[in-house]
Order: structure tokens, then sequence, then C-alpha cells
């Protein structure tokens, strides 16, 4: 996976020059067909620029703090995890978390016997109403292709290993089903309350790439 | 109602053909079995991009398939899988 980081370190130090924000470059194919569509929908009336700006600041909205949320109420409410592997996206909703397109949401719960995965070998759908805008090696095609074909050096490559007994699931989203991975709550939290929970819970365990960790010395 | 339901033995068709198919071409071809008939019915939008059966819709399926039926030389537990989501349209009974 050389061309992918799997920790996702994006220039977070600022001891460097940012390029300035300026586009030199010409628009390529793509961006001028995206151009033309959208002006021609608005010309139609179809939608309005508004509407563009309003759902750009909707997705915007979403991170996976959301998804945190989600997962540390399902640890510590064992009606609303029922209902919640039940109906994803109804449970979601119970938490005021609306979901503004027609996909289904379908949460896999991770047990000692089953590890679950989550990729789409055909784009990049992910489940963005409750963990925002996916990670970029999450769209990369090394990520897409060796998640569905050797998904345990994958998932080593992240630094979990899944013990051969247990069973890796991978769940391909290409069409009308997202997916969340309800992670295993980690040993050592029984006295925690559902918001220091929430605080453990990262994207990449809802993802199904890690597991969620608790370090007692560390906390 | 739906063609199939929890536990059919499906195959999924192997055809390539032209445009956009959510279908991946690793698994044209390959068995599974149907684990959840997945419940809002959705518009089949392979038709629909082409004008053809204008808002007909059909079923999603999610559907198991072991890892050992999709990479005859998969490293692994033989126990590990896939599971995907597939319209209807491309699934066989076997």
């Amino acid at each position: 996976m050389s061309d992918v980081d799997p920790h996702d370190h994006h220039h977070h130090d600022h001891d460097h020059d940012h390029a300035p924000i300026s586009s030199d470059q010409p628009p390529g194919y793509y961006d001028i067909m995206e151009t033309a569509v959208r002006e021609l929908l608005i010309e139609r009336k179809l939608f309005g620029a508004d509407e563009i700006r309003r759902q750009i600041e909707v997705l915007d909205s979403r991170t996976p703090a959301l998804g945190a949320k989600v997962v540390a109420r399902a640890w510590t409410d064992p009606a609303f995890k029922e209902r919640l592997l039940h109906n994803g996206r109804a449970a979601c909703e119970e938490l005021g978390i609306t979901f503004y397109d027609d996909t289904e949401l379908i949460v896999l719960e991770n047990t000692p016997q089953v590890h679950n995965l989550i990729v789409c070998t055909l784009c990049s759908c992910y489940p963005r109403p409750v963990l925002g805008l996916p990670p970029d090696w999450y769209k990369l095609k090394p990520y897409r292709a060796r998640a569905v074909y050797e998904p345990r050096a994958v998932l080593a490559e992240f630094g979990t290993t899944i013990a051969e007994e247990v069973e890796i699931r991978v769940s391909d989203s290409t069409a009308v089903v997202r997916y969340l991975v309800l992670p295993m709550r980690p040993a050592g939290t029984e006295d925690m309350n559902e918001e220091q929970l929430a605080d453990l819970v990262t994207r990449d365990a809802m993802i199904g790439v890690v597991p969620v960790a608790y370090n007692r010395e560390a906390a | 109602m739906p063609k199939f339901a929890k536990g059919d033995a499906v195959s999924i068709a192997d055809r390539s053909p032209v445009g956009h198919y959510r279908m991946p071409t690793y698994l044209r071809g390959k068995r599974g079995t149907i684990e959840l008939v997945i419940g809002t019915m959705a518009v089949d939008n392979e038709e629909e991009a082409f004008g053809r059966n204008a808002g007909s819709k059909g079923h999603y399926y999610r559907v198991a398939i072991p890892m050992t039926e999709i990479w005859p030389d998969y490293v692994g537990s033989p126990n590990d899988g896939l599971r995907i989501e597939i319209f209807e349209n491309w699934l066989e009974r076997i």
C-alpha cells in the first residue's frame, strides 16, 4: 500500500508554506462538463445556486463525531443498539442525525467472532450523513482493490491483526446501502459515560480498519 | 414481492453491457447466498439511464459470498467472506 497513507497525515504540521489558492490551471474535461451541467440545471430551474450552496454546507457539517455518538449510545443503551442493528437509518434519525439522500444505513456489529471492514470498489460510497467526507486513502485504488482481495494484509498495514479464527467480513458498498461498523467496546471502560466513550471512537474504527483502543494509563 | 428470499442460493450474471453498472466485474459469474432482502425498492437505474422502463423499481439484496469463491488463491481464513448489495436483474437462482 505504498501510495496510501493509512494515518492520513495531511500537512497538519504547519511548518511549510502553502501554495497560494489560485486556479492557474485551465479547467479539465470533467470540470467543464460539471459546470455546463450545473448551469443548464439552474437555467432550467430544476434547482437554484442557493440550494447547491446549502447542500455543500450540509456536507461540510457532517463529521465522525456524529458516528461516535451513535456508537457510544449503542454501547450504553441495549434497546437503542437493537434498533440500530435493525434499521441504522431510523436509529440515527432518533438522535437527530438527518439523512439527506435515499441511502439506507446498515450497521455492522464487530464481535469476538466477526470483524467487519467497509470498502467501495466502484467509487467512494461512504456513510457521509454520519461520518462526513471519506479520507483520501478510502478513495484510492490500492485500498479499494486490496480490501476485497487481501483484507488481512490491508488491516495489518493499519496495525490491526485479526486472529485466524475470527471471520473477516468485507462489505462492498456500491449501490443504495451505506455501512457503519459498530466496533467492540474496549475493556476497562465500564465506568465511562456516553460522552467519554464517544471520545474514544475514531473514524477509522467505524470503517473497520482499526479497533477502538483504550489505554487507562494514557487516559 | 421480492424475487428472492433470505437463504436462496444465487449466481451473479456474467455479462458486460455497455454503460455504467453498479455490479463490480470481479464478482460476475460468482455464486453466493441471499443474506437480506433490502426493504426499500429502488429504481432500476441501469435501464433508467437509457430512458427505458422509466420508474420501474426492483429489490436490492445483500448477498454473502465466500472469499474462496471469489479468489481461488485467497490467503486467509476460509471463513472470510464478502457482502455486497446487488440489484435483482443481476441474480439468477441456482
